[in-house]
């Protein structure tokens, strides 16, 4: 049981967090890669940026959820179940971000989820 | 209908960086980590000490501007293109893991560690074949 709650914690933070700086990068617009002076702005923009650090806490979150759980779960159990993060990131995309998920995506997302729950296995 | 700019080849290009920069941050700080060896016990005293060596390794230095080069990569790339591409186009860095450990610390990749390097590149390979950005469009 408590395996599980902190599973989910894992899960929730880090993906969670990642979807929250995706929103932030999207607020603060498309940036020009190529342009070093644009980008150092960038960069201090997101420092400013409300969701950066609500993605900073929940990335946070998840990462020391995932040391806790270590401390008393098997790696081999861990890893593989964290692989979900991939599908749980791409319902994310879709409510919170408005991303179009084409079927050929979802094919792909389930396909590396597979492949990195084997990776941890092996 | 006007074509519209998804940046394709641009994020395909930069998922290089943040795949390379992820996998050798991680690799580094598993060698610093490794020379620093475990921790003694879990008391706060401990803990302490390990952490002071941590950072006294150049490889965990390594490994943190490693990451800190992928973070940045990361960020710029999602202020254009769409999460639910980078992120799981981005987890070829679970497929080189592999390839980098067996490389330069010489660990065993078992059968069903080289199925999962295969089927993620297959799966990345379809992700990659849809467009990259599908918000934010005019």
């Amino acid at each position: 049981m408590r395996t599980l709650l902190c599973l989910i914690l894992v899960i929730l933070g880090s993906t969670g967090g990642e979807v929250a700086v995706t929103h932030a990068m999207k607020q603060i617009g498309e940036i020009q890669i190529f342009f070093p002076r644009a980008l150092l702005g960038f960069f201090i923009r997101a420092l400013k940026e409300k969701w950066f650090w609500i993605g900073v806490g929940l990335l946070a979150l998840g990462f020391f959820s995932l040391l806790t759980l270590l401390t008393w779960a098997e790696v081999s159990l861990v890893i593989p179940a964290t692989a979900l993060s991939f599908v749980v990131g791409g319902l994310a995309a879709k409510l919170f971000l408005g991303e179009h998920l084409a079927p050929l995506r979802w094919a792909g997302i389930a396909l590396v989820s597979l492949g990195v729950a084997l990776v941890a296995l092996g | 209908m006007p074509a519209r700019n998804t940046r394709q080849l641009e994020t395909i290009v930069l998922l290089a960086p943040i795949v390379l920069f992820a996998s050798a941050g991680n690799v580094l700080l598993a060698k610093g980590m490794k020379q620093v060896g475990q921790a003694q016990s879990w008391s706060p005293a401990a803990l302490a000490v390990l952490f002071a060596k941590a950072f006294a390794n150049p490889w965990v230095w390594l490994g943190i501007a490693s990451l800190l080069v992928f973070l940045m990569s990361f960020m710029a790339v999602l202020s254009w293109a769409d999460y639910s591409f980078v992120a799981p186009a981005a987890a070829v860095s679970y497929a080189l893991a592999p390839l980098l450990s067996h490389w330069w610390l010489g660990e065993v990749v078992t059968p069903m560690r080289w199925a999962g390097v295969g089927i993620i590149c297959l799966g990345v390979a379809l992700i990659t074949r849809t467009p990259a950005r599908t918000t934010g469009l005019d």
